[in-house]
């Protein structure tokens, strides 16, 4: 990426050497500048001589270029012994005549002064080291040891003034280094011989912590980044943690996940979190912040999604035991290799270590989510501000990786609207756990303060941490209008259900009377029916009879008519 | 008065073992300049002067043998190294303060009580000529 950087530049600007060191080649933009010196100043134990080293190293393994190391404070053998503990085999190196190491005794003590004298020797011992095994880069670590054991320092001033244009004109990136003075960058003065390029590192002491840092002070030619950079020696030497090298840049995804809790989900508009988003789970002690990044864990594994849980209060082991206890077992999710739980005290080093540590172990791992548990207890380490800068860092990096990440924050008190560390503006959902004291006992009550992108749920809504993790209550209201919660809301829920009970029971008495009265009726219906048949039979039998009756009548007196010969049958005929 | 007296011969005897000492020095010198002629000349005077007879002196030009400046621990030019007799010491400069040369070769004790040898001087010219050239 370097290399490409530096190749972009046209060919009229300056060319960098690059150093290779993780970090530093972003914030110098390419390197140190080609064929000048370079120098690295700082107090002692700072890192000069790492920075220095690793520089020759990684010339000469990754860019080819083969450096000569003139060490004026440990010998060769030294050396070698205290970069392998770094990884720098430096036998190898110099048997392979890719770096050369020249070890400058000089003693006070048995030099004695007779006159007129230059440092010719010191140019020949240079000169000869470069062009025996053909050197691009040069360390002098540290040239202030000639001010020790040279009394003239007018002399060593123009030779040091040579020293530096030789080196130039040898055409060799050249890193020279140098003690911290009190009101200088160097005790004796050597920024001013060195014009091109000025690097400061730094260990303070902050809180009984120390954090290094470095700080490009000047670099004549190029843009460089000027806030002072965290570094870290490691095991694998340096590396530089650019503020610079992160931004606002990542992607969004639409897609959504769940919280691990169904009607969580629900409150953040059906769907739960997005991915790749930050979330915050904030509340006092014992609120169960814990238990929602488990339940959040859980969920993530049972979608086969690999997970990485920092803890910085409790051991693996103890995260573990305390969540089985909710139902949800860790340990065949760590067996399954889904799921790595790495926890550390906070004090144990510094914020910077804490977030390289992360950021390796992430790289490692890919998990898809991380858990940081609890956020809050960073602040022990560092101010606010580096606790604030390092967080930016981490959570501006894991949405580079598009890792949803869930930390929990420790409030002191309820009424604290912050999250701590004012790192709620960095957080893309905030839930809020928090406490009710009402009635001689402590509820737990959560709400959504905010998530971006989605119509939340704005009400507080009382959760239970049961034996089959975390559950969210029915809504609860007062006469009053007010929350209920707790046994205030479980005699609620009683009361309700006894009303309901009794209402039920009356309804079926209800029920049953009127069944009854309706089969009582039937009955009668059923009487009044047969009776009305009797009636109309009676009826039907009596007009029958009576049909008879005058049929009877009417023949007999047609017959007597006929017998009798009457008028008004003849009439009618 | 026997301690004091004890003393005295001691500190004879070992003005005595100075004085009888062989010295090997050896002047890095870094190419022909004035500076380099200067020291030359002014330790040749002072070995002649005070180590007459019993000294070996080898002009080295550490740019012939830039190996050898390495070896040395050669930084500033013109040194004159003084292996023997021990310590080791490095003596920087053109030897023109010859009040420091002598400090520095251990040679301030015996500067009062030596005596000038110039019937000596002319062989071990021309020998460290030899070397220089």
């Amino acid at each position: 990426m370097t290399e490409a950087n530096t190749a972009d530049i046209n060919s009229a600007s300056l060319e960098k050497s690059p150093t290779g060191i993780n970090g530093l080649d972003e914030i110098t933009d390419g390197g140190l500048p080609k064929g000048r010196p370079t120098l690295i100043a700082g107090s002692a134990g700072s890192g000069k001589t790492l920075i220095s080293m690793q520089f020759l190293a990684q010339g000469a393994l990754k860019y080819d270029e083969p450096g000569v190391f003139v060490a004026f404070e440990e010998n060769a053998k030294e050396l070698t012994t205290n970069f392998a503990s770094l990884g720098i085999d430096l036998n190898d190196l110099t048997a392979r005549k890719k770096i050369l190491i020249d070890y400058i005794y000089i003693d006070s003590s048995e030099i004695e002064e007779t006159g007129e004298y230059d440092l010719e020797g010191l140019f020949i011992r240079l000169g000869s080291a470069i062009d025996s095994i053909g050197a691009k880069r040069v360390v002098l670590d540290t040239i202030e040891v000639l001010f020790a054991g040279f009394k003239n320092y007018a002399i060593l001033r123009s030779e040091l003034r040579r020293l530096f244009r030789y080196l130039k004109s040898k055409g060799v990136t050249a890193i020279v280094t140098g003690e911290r003075g009190d009101n200088t960058l160097t005790r004796f003065g050597l920024e001013e011989y060195v014009a091109d390029c000025v690097i400061l590192l730094d260990n303070r002491m902050e809180q009984q912590i120390a954090t290094r840092r470095m700080r490009i002070v000047k670099y004549r030619g190029s843009k460089h980044g000027t806030n002072e950079y965290p570094f870290l020696i490691e095991e694998d030497g340096i590396s530089v943690l650019p503020i610079t090298s992160l931004g606002l840049e990542h992607i969004a995804t639409k897609e959504r996940i769940s919280s691990g809790i169904k009607r969580l989900d629900n409150m953040l508009d059906g769907k739960g979190y997005f991915r790749g988003s930050s979330i915050l789970i904030s509340g006092t002690a014992g609120s169960g912040k814990t238990s929602f990044a488990a339940n959040f864990v859980d969920a993530a594994c049972r979608r086969n999604e690999r997970c990485v849980y920092f803890a910085f209060e409790e051991s693996p082991s103890q995260i573990s035991r305390n969540m089985s206890s909710i139902g949800i077992d860790f340990n065949s999710w760590i067996n399954a290799g889904l799921l790595q739980i790495h926890s550390s005290r906070p004090m144990a080093y510094g914020l910077e270590m804490h977030l390289l540590d992360m950021r390796k172990i992430i790289d490692k791992f890919q998990p898809e989510n991380v858990i940081i548990d609890p956020i809050s207890n960073l602040t022990n380490v560092g101010t606010e501000n580096d606790v604030k800068f390092m967080l930016t860092r981490l959570i501006d990096y894991l949405k580079i990786k598009g890792i949803t990440t869930l930390s929990t924050s420790l409030m002191d008190n309820e009424a604290d609207g912050q999250a701590g560390q004012g790192i709620s503006s960095l957080m893309d959902t905030w839930i809020r756990l928090r406490m009710f004291e009402e009635g001689d006992e402590r509820n737990r009550g959560l709400s959504v303060v905010k998530s971006r992108g989605m119509a939340h749920s704005n009400q507080i809504r009382e959760y239970l941490i049961t034996d089959q993790g975390i559950k969210l209550k029915d809504v609860y209201l007062g006469q009053t209008g007010g929350l209920l919660m707790g046994s205030i809301r479980a005699a609620e829920e009683a009361r309700e259900k006894a009303e309901t009970l009794v209402q039920q029971q009356e309804n079926e008495r209800r029920k049953r009377e009127l069944e009854k009265r309706l089969r009582s009726l039937d009955t009668q219906i059923a009487a009044l029916r047969s009776e009305f048949e009797t009636d109309e039979n009676e009826l039907n039998r009596i007009i029958g009879e009576e049909e008879l009756r005058r049929e009877a009548a009417d023949k007999g007196r047609t017959d007597m008519a006929r017998l009798r010969k009457a008028d008004s049958l003849l009439k009618g005929s | 008065m026997g301690e004091q007296k004890d003393t005295t011969q001691e500190f004879e005897e070992a003005l005595k073992w100075l004085s009888q000492e062989k010295y090997v020095l050896r002047l890095f010198v870094a190419g022909m300049n004035p500076k380099s002629l200067q020291s030359i000349e002014n330790i040749k005077r002072i070995c002649e002067t005070y180590l007459a007879g019993r000294y070996q002196l080898e002009v080295i030009d550490v740019y012939q043998q830039p190996i050898l400046a390495k070896d040395g621990q050669i930084v500033a030019a013109p040194t004159l190294v003084k292996e023997l007799p021990p310590p080791l010491r490095k003596l920087v400069g053109s030897m023109s303060d010859t009040e420091r040369v002598l400090v520095g070769m251990d040679l301030h004790i015996v500067m009062a009580g030596t005596v000038d040898h110039p019937a000596e001087t002319k062989t071990q010219k021309q020998k460290d000529d030899g070397a220089v050239l």
